[in-house]
């Protein structure tokens, strides 16, 4: 009976998130507020503030944003098997439509009328990703001194072409100092007053 | 060998993409057009405008067109699947951490410490896709259209917000009536 409850929670996780994965234009962010509507207010596997605590870390994760949070959510709600339902059913949709546009792109790429329709969208693309790395830099609140961080990292892939696998683990490094010595003074002040 | 390779570069993607899908962006492009020159940078941002503009998140959706490029159907599933492995191992000692407040702290700075860097990152991508085979004939008097189509997007993306679906659209249905 138990195993039966098991694979009944873990079909209808699969479910919810295939229907999200199919349905959800824009990334991640898009994306959590219908996670929200259906896990929570819809089926009821959890609440709300424990939701949002789990969102909160899951944030801070490396990896697909939309299968993390298919997988944290999967596996509080029901264990690895939860975990593993809710990240198929999340990753599946993508999977089958990009197999079928790239099959038929990769047919009519070379037709005139594509390659002019691709070649008015290949600078907005451009756009697309130039406005939100400025968008990041600009929330990240910058001072003088950590203005320097981006246009280092810009020189270093762009100009100097260090791959960055390797300026993201170098600022791993420099920002685990930096939060360590952030958590010390921390304690330091709850300790003091 | 192609197999192996694609599951190396995308495991590598998994561990290393903090920051969300754009942030991968940038790793996906330096495996696949810098390492292993799989395509060129006009095929990459042909294959950024159609994941982003299909549902579901953009890295899985360019992770899977990669694979199914360099390897057929079975590396379109490696591919996507070598991207979500590194996830699929962390869930279970995350979970066993969540517990703790103070590591979710330490996260949360880390990742905050991050930011400029990935941000950096991001404009690099751009950047480097900003050549002679994405702006066609730079500097010949009318076909400087590649330009203003960028600067246009740019500014309806940056100060307005526009939705970026339509700005594909709207750029796409552009390039139809100009070129």
């Amino acid at each position: 009976m138990y195993y039966f409850c098991a694979m009944k929670i873990a079909w209808q996780l699969f479910i919810t998130f295939f229907k999200i994965g199919a349905f959800t234009l824009g990334g991640g962010y898009a994306m959590l507020s219908m996670v929200e509507k259906a896990v929570v207010d819809q089926k009821k596997w959890i609440a709300s503030d424990e939701f949002w605590d789990l969102i909160a870390i899951v944030q801070s994760l490396p990896g697909v944003f939309a299968v993390n949070t298919a997988l944290y959510v999967g596996h509080r709600i029901a264990g690895k098997r939860g975990a593993l339902a809710a990240m198929l059913g999340a990753i599946i949709p993508s999977i089958v439509i990009i197999l079928l546009l790239a099959t038929i792109f990769r047919e009519y790429r070379d037709l005139p009328v594509v390659e002019r329709i691709f070649k008015g969208i290949r600078p907005c693309v451009v756009a697309l990703i130039l406005a939100p790395s400025l968008r990041m830099i600009k929330s990240a609140k910058l001072n003088w001194k950590t203005v320097i961080i981006p246009i280092v990292t810009v020189a270093l892939i762009w100009w100097l072409k260090v791959s960055p696998a390797l300026v993201i683990l170098a600022a791993i490094t420099g920002s685990l100092i930096y939060a360590l010595i952030i958590n010390r003074k921390a304690k330091k002040k709850e300790v003091e007053p | 060998m192609i197999y192996l390779q694609l599951l190396w570069a995308f495991v590598k993607i998994g561990v290393l993409g903090f920051g969300g899908g754009y942030a991968m962006l940038s790793l996906i492009q330096h495996e696949v057009v810098d390492h292993y020159a799989w395509m060129t940078t006009t095929e990459f941002a042909d294959m950024v405008a159609i994941s982003q503009m299909t549902p579901g998140p953009i890295s899985i959706n360019m992770a899977t067109y990669v694979g199914y490029t360099t390897g057929g159907f079975a590396g379109s599933l490696l591919a996507s699947f070598a991207l979500c492995l590194p996830s699929l191992i962390m869930v279970y000692f995350i979970m066993k951490l969540i517990s703790s407040k103070k590591s979710g702290a330490l996260m949360s700075n880390l990742l905050k410490g991050l930011k400029p860097a990935i941000a950096g990152l991001i404009f690099a991508a751009g950047l480097t896709m900003m050549n002679t085979q994405n702006f066609v004939q730079i500097g010949k008097g009318e076909n400087n259209i590649s330009i203003v189509i960028c600067v246009l997007a740019f500014v309806a993306s940056y100060f307005f917000k526009a939705n970026p679906i339509l700005l594909i659209l709207l750029s796409g249905a552009v390039g139809f009536f100009v070129y």
